[in-house]
């Protein structure tokens, strides 16, 4: 039974959820709504796990005093400076004021804006050591990529300021994105979309049972 | 308050940015800052909107008042309860023994998100992508609707190559991605011409990539320049 | 003196100058900087000298020390925000698209914005909220804010007020709940496009101040989408513009402009290709381009010219680098910098 009524479970949320695109009435409607709801609350759940289990490593990390332990108290104390106000404050408690809001603004809001800010260092530098027109695809590439990131920003058409109305590299940029972009892109959306199509009635078939895990 | 806000902002921006030169402890001290920091705001949000919100008001409504101050009370909603106990299932994964049980929330979440996706991807991303693709090429045959004759209206010329190159490009690339039939003669040079389109797909992808990066750093940097130093004018 | 020493004096350093700079800003006796155009232009050329000895050193066959790069990337988003240069920005059919939906609206229109970002995504899509907001209030277009990110509510909250501090809006005296309304963040992604293609109210029964839907007059009689004119959605990943392409512009026939992140922007192409998105705003250059369109300069334009620069530094180096790839004839790999 520890498999037959996972697979139970997907089957019929699954196809509540095909019948009720064609079909948006009662049952079906409540359903989606029974189903929308709880879907938000075990999302929820779901992400505690993740929260709670970085506790219990970190904590396991102290106490074993592994490498870097001492880096581990300041996550968890991290984690409680900003548990504690946030579920002390009530439902008010990201209000403009609070000290769960301050720490969003000043300490949440920098620490996360750099960690993907870092990254267009790293986007130079692999470019400077990796990126190389080896063949004519790897070429391709460099090009278009040239053509966007010229052509996007104003010092494009700077540089091709003598080029007639429409083959500027604004312009160039424009058309590339467009159309021979647009239809790669719809290529590869076609293409996962059969795929996902494919995988989404395999697993509410229950042919594929991947996502149950062993044993 | 505030200096001391922009201070601290500005050192764990600071921390961050030094990994540029290499590990150090500054860096580690800011990026466990962040870890917990992170973990315990999505933990505190996703309480109070899904749990309390969702759940704990839709079982224990509170009262709301209409406009004659009358005091209106919706009925609870006990079928959120089952939503709850599926939550408190997933949480059994910490617990090795009786881990298993968390399987079950976890094919409710697979079983909504495939039965969600057949439907919005089939319908968004291949039907009305397929749709858009079957464009007329050249011209088109309108009906005049005073005489009720038909005539041949030629597209503009920078129409008909985008219309070419679009039909050409999507159905190049969907041949290469035919990884059934061995990529050999007409069909393997169909194959190359898609090849050539995602690599269009991809330097263009890049680019964007590129942009995206570069904004999120001049963001920063006009913080920590603009805002924290106050030297851009 | 060892490398431990040197790098602890130059935070030392860095800090002490800190320091000074913004007791400076503070005391008042230390203000903006702004290069001349003679100055703006002799850091150009001092650039360029410094680009040009990398290819010398790099065809010689050693890469340069990827720190050596970062400090380039790190100059080229500086310097240009002290540089006195002006940059003609162009405007693209997908902006020009989306600004000639707004413009057809007639005023007393509804239109549903929604903030599916967060901070770190906040320089490209921020600039592009306030000039939004700004646009539709200025137009008499009824604003209705929803976000299905927890971040989004606040910043629309933020591009708000920029957008309130407007004189030709302060002078209409726009009033919250009549003229517009933020009506807070919704979990559960998908699910509540869905369930607002049938009634907005069970998704939102309460704005993001606690005042109940049916209390505000903008939206007491606005059921679902059947009654929105036009919907713009600011989206840095999942859920985001996708999703509501799949749902509401697909099953319920909403019309929808697209605000991403570049990251994004080419995977939206397709749907607008296929008329599923009425425009689309891509990146801090569609930022900057709606924001010419709607005659109010701010950040995406403000920015432009470090973004200019960044892309130019980029590309150096990868011309370089296949430079110094084919002038080795592509046998033996470079030797790496330390």
């Amino acid at each position: 039974m520890r498999r037959e009524i996972p697979l139970l479970i997907t089957g019929i949320v699954g196809a509540v959820f095909v019948l009720q695109y064609f079909i948006p009435h009662w049952p079906f409607s409540k359903m989606n709504a029974w189903f929308s709801d709880w879907f938000s609350i075990v999302a929820a759940f779901a992400i505690w796990l993740g929260a709670l289990n970085l506790m219990k490593i970190s904590l396991q990390k102290i106490a074993g005093r592994k490498e870097d332990w001492g880096y581990a108290i300041v996550i968890i104390v991290s984690f409680l400076v900003i548990v504690i106000p946030g579920f002390g404050g009530g439902q008010g408690y990201r209000e403009a004021g609070t000290f769960f809001s301050w720490l969003y603004e000043w300490v949440y809001t920098p620490l996360s804006s750099t960690m993907f800010a870092i990254l267009a260092f790293f986007v130079a530098s692999a470019s400077y050591r990796a990126f190389r027109a080896r063949n004519l695809e790897a070429t391709l590439l460099l090009v278009a990529a040239f053509f966007v990131m010229l052509g996007r920003v104003p010092v494009g058409d700077l540089l091709t300021g003598f080029m007639p109305t429409g083959w500027q590299l604004s312009d160039l940029a424009g058309w590339v994105m467009n159309f021979p972009q647009a239809a790669g892109q719809r290529a590869i959306m076609i293409g996962i979309a059969l795929g996902l199509v494919s995988t989404s009635l395999r697993i509410i078939l229950g042919i594929e049972r991947s996502h149950l895990g062993g044993e | 308050m505030e200096h001391l806000a922009v201070w601290i902002a500005a050192l764990l921006t600071l921390g961050i940015i030094s990994f540029l030169y290499k590990d150090n402890a500054w860096y580690k001290l800011s990026e466990a800052i962040f870890v917990g920091i992170s973990a315990g705001y999505w933990f505190v949000v996703l309480f109070w909107d899904n749990v309390h919100g969702k759940f704990w008001t839709g079982v224990f409504p509170p009262e709301q008042y209409d406009a004659a101050g009358n005091v209106i009370t919706e009925a609870p909603d006990y079928m959120l309860w089952v939503g709850a106990a599926l939550g408190i299932l997933m949480l059994m994964r910490l617990i090795p023994k009786i881990g298993w049980i968390s399987r079950w929330p976890l094919a409710f979440i697979v079983g909504s998100t495939s039965g969600l996706y057949l439907i919005n991807y089939f319908s968004s991303n291949m039907m009305r992508q397929v749709q858009g693709t079957i464009m007329p090429l050249f011209g088109m045959w309108p009906t005049d609707p005073t005489t009720g004759e038909t005539v041949f209206q030629a597209l503009p010329t920078y129409d008909i190559v985008g219309n070419v190159v679009i039909l050409v490009g999507v159905f190049s690339g969907l041949v290469y991605f035919f990884f059934s039939k061995e990529h050999r003669g007409v069909f393997g040079a169909t194959a190359k011409v898609g090849i050539f389109f995602l690599m269009v797909t991809f330097g263009a992808s890049f680019g964007y990539t590129v942009m995206s990066r570069m904004s999120l750093l001049i963001g920063r940097v006009d913080f920590l320049f603009g805002t924290w130093l106050g030297l851009i004018k | 003196m060892s490398t431990r020493t040197w790098e602890l004096l130059v935070v030392a350093a860095v800090l002490i100058v800190s320091t000074i700079v913004y007791l400076g800003k503070v005391g008042g006796w230390i203000g903006g900087v702004s290069f001349s155009p003679a100055v703006s232009i002799i850091v150009i050329i001092l650039i360029f000298l410094s680009l040009v000895w990398i290819l010398v050193r790099t065809l010689r066959g050693s890469l340069v020390d990827r720190r050596i790069v970062f400090l380039f990337v790190g100059l080229a988003v500086v310097l240009p925000f002290f540089m006195s240069i002006t940059q003609k920005i162009k405007i693209s059919p997908e902006v020009q698209q989306l600004y000639d939906a707004l413009e057809a609206l007639p005023p007393g229109s509804k239109v549903l914005v929604s903030f599916d970002y967060d901070p770190p995504s906040a320089p490209e899509l921020q600039p592009m909220a306030e000039s939004f907001l700004r646009y539709c209030l200025r137009s008499d277009l009824k604003v209705i804010i929803i976000g299905l990110w927890p971040q989004g509510p606040q910043q629309a909250d933020l591009a708000l007020q920029i957008a309130l501090e407007d004189p030709e809006i302060q002078s209409k005296s726009p009033q919250y709940g009549v003229d517009y309304v933020n009506l807070g963040f919704q979990a559960g992604n998908e699910f509540v496009i869905q369930r607002m293609g049938a009634n907005i109210e069970s998704m939102f029964p309460r704005d993001y101040f606690g005042a109940a839907y049916r209390d505000l007059p903008l939206v007491r009689n606005v059921k679902n989408f059947s009654n929105i004119d036009y919907s713009f959605n600011l989206s840095a990943g999942y859920p985001g513009t996708q999703e509501w392409v799949q749902v509401a512009v697909d099953r319920y026939g909403l019309r929808l402009g697209g605000g991403n992140t570049a990251v994004q922007a080419p995977m939206m192409y397709p749907y607008l290709n296929a008329g599923q998105l009425v425009g689309l705003l891509g990146g801090m250059n569609g930022a900057a381009e709606f924001e010419l369109l709607t005659g109010v300069t701010g950040k995406g334009t403000k920015f432009m010219l470090s973004q200019s620069f960044a892309h130019m530094i980029v590309i150096a180096f990868v011309i370089i680098g296949n430079a110094a790839f084919f002038a080795s004839g592509r046998r033996k790999p470079l030797e790496q910098g330390k």
